[in-house]
């Protein structure tokens, strides 16, 4: 029978669901590492048991956990993270460069074929890698230092590197994203890097079409099609279809196309998820009524999933990395909100229910599906 | 025998329960108890000072003898009592935050 773990970051910790195949009841476990920041947890998908988890406090700073037992238990590891060589700049709120200084961690990803091995990308951004399993971290600078690094300059919520995605089919070949930098991909494995953000447009910068400087929120990739590649940026969500070389806005028919979650059904890959947000100045869904949308169409034709949402009085939100989905037949859909709920589909998003009404805000949601 | 009190955060990350007693060097002084402190309990290496700058974490302050040591430079003399373990290091949260 399988079954499946839900791994939610929350404000002030961590919790771990986990049902069945059938997705209808479920054990919480939790709060792990109570009164801390959660930002992200994840499982390698090698050893599902192996899971990293990034702990972080305004007091204390940043500890990286790590569980060999699925979560059962954990242990502090490696919390080290130092730039490389010369920190250099960026650019300050007011134009001035600033020193980069390391704040904590958005994101973990594990290696797809080493469990020892794993990926973070952390505020002020960049790009580490652990191949020890967590305890000690080394940053593959050549992202910071190709050469728009010192251009950089955060947005609301910090200068934060938030998405990584590794390429099953190309082991040298990563894309991560930065707010509010943009998007950018590595061919050799970390060693140099290029932004790849041709056909975004953003009004909120001096030049709409930069070559950095724009607020991606996320990214979402299908592991069949490692070239097709779906953007929640800060306005607009768009698609690439060449690894990120050039992208087109698929906002179509949405309510508002400012968001920050996104994601790919798990057995096809032309149908994707987002949660329209009203605006930049209002983060909770429009008309307050929560609705995940989602095209078959792999953008453009959008259709509101609201069976099981609340439709009224609804003023949460979505953030970047607080949805998943599982590989069950039919996949399942995860999201969790800033009030602390994590509602649950076990229908592909036909309909909703929650797992958790009331933990702390969710900062991130991850699945994982187990045999 | 150094006794230092930390916040309960701290001691749940390293295991702890109430204050801990270290053996330090003389001369006593921050430097050399934090050493002491990462020394044995590695899980708080970077989470009462920065791995880099050595610096203290900037909501966290140092209290002795009823006072404020935190702007105290690090290689500075503790008092006789916390050196004795007559009194304790305290390592404390600012409120702040909420």
């Amino acid at each position: 029978m399988s079954k499946v773990r839900v791994l939610a970051g929350t404000r002030k910790g961590a919790f771990v669901l986990t049902s069945d195949g059938k997705r209808e009841k479920w054990d919480v476990s939790g709060p792990h590492f109570a009164g801390w920041e959660i930002f992200h947890m994840k499982g390698s998908p090698v050893d599902p048991n192996r899971l990293y988890a990034s702990q972080c406090s305004g007091w204390f700073g940043q500890v990286i956990q790590r569980s060999n037992d699925g979560g059962k238990t954990w242990e502090p590891v490696g919390n080290k993270f130092a730039y490389d060589g010369v920190p250099g700049t960026h650019q300050w709120y007011d134009g001035t460069p600033h020193p980069w200084e390391f704040k904590r961690v958005w994101h973990l990803e594990p290696s797809l074929t080493d469990p020892e091995t794993v990926y973070a990308g952390v505020e002020d951004a960049a790009f580490f890698r652990s191949t020890d399993g967590g305890q000690n971290w080394q940053e593959l600078s050549g992202l910071r230092g190709h050469g728009s690094g010192p251009k950089w300059q955060p947005g609301a919520g910090g200068m934060c590197l938030h998405t990584i995605i590794l390429d099953p089919s190309d082991p040298q070949r990563i894309f991560i994203a930065i707010s509010a930098a943009g998007a950018f991909r590595t061919d050799d494995a970390g060693k140099t890097w290029r932004p790849i953000n041709q056909g975004l447009r953003s009004a909120q910068i001096p030049d709409p079409t930069a070559e950095v400087g724009h607020c991606v929120h996320h990214i979402a990739m299908h592991h069949s099609r490692p070239r097709v590649l779906f953007m929640q940026k800060h306005w607009d969500v768009m698609r690439s279809d060449d690894a990120g070389d050039s992208w087109k806005e698929v906002s179509g028919n949405l309510p508002t196309d400012f968001g920050f979650a996104i994601d790919v059904h798990a057995h096809e890959p032309e149908t994707i998820y987002v949660v329209p947000i009203k605006s930049d100045g209002e983060h909770y869904p429009p008309d307050a009524k929560l609705r995940v949308y989602r095209s078959r169409t792999g953008g453009n034709e959008w259709e509101a999933l609201t069976k099981g949402l609340p439709q009224q009085d609804c003023y949460v939100n979505v953030l970047r990395d607080a949805m998943a989905i599982d590989s069950l037949d039919k996949c399942g859909v995860y999201f969790g909100t800033t009030g602390g709920q994590v509602y649950a589909s076990a229908d592909a998003g036909d309909s909703w229910a929650p797992i958790v009404r009331d933990l702390p805000a969710v900062l991130s949601v991850e699945v994982q599906t187990l045999t | 025998m150094i006794r230092v009190i930390l916040p309960p955060h701290l001691r749940t990350l390293a295991q702890v329960r109430g204050d801990l007693k270290l053996e330090v060097e003389s001369p006593v002084t921050q430097r050399s108890v934090l050493d002491a402190i990462e020394a044995r309990y590695p899980m708080l290496r970077g989470t009462i000072r920065d791995h880099v700058t050595q610096q203290r974490r900037p909501f966290l302050r140092f209290f002795a003898c009823e006072e404020d040591l935190s702007h105290e430079l690090p290689d500075a003399p503790l008092p006789d009592a916390v050196a004795s373990g007559a009194e304790p290091f305290i390592v404390i949260g600012a409120i702040a935050g909420g």
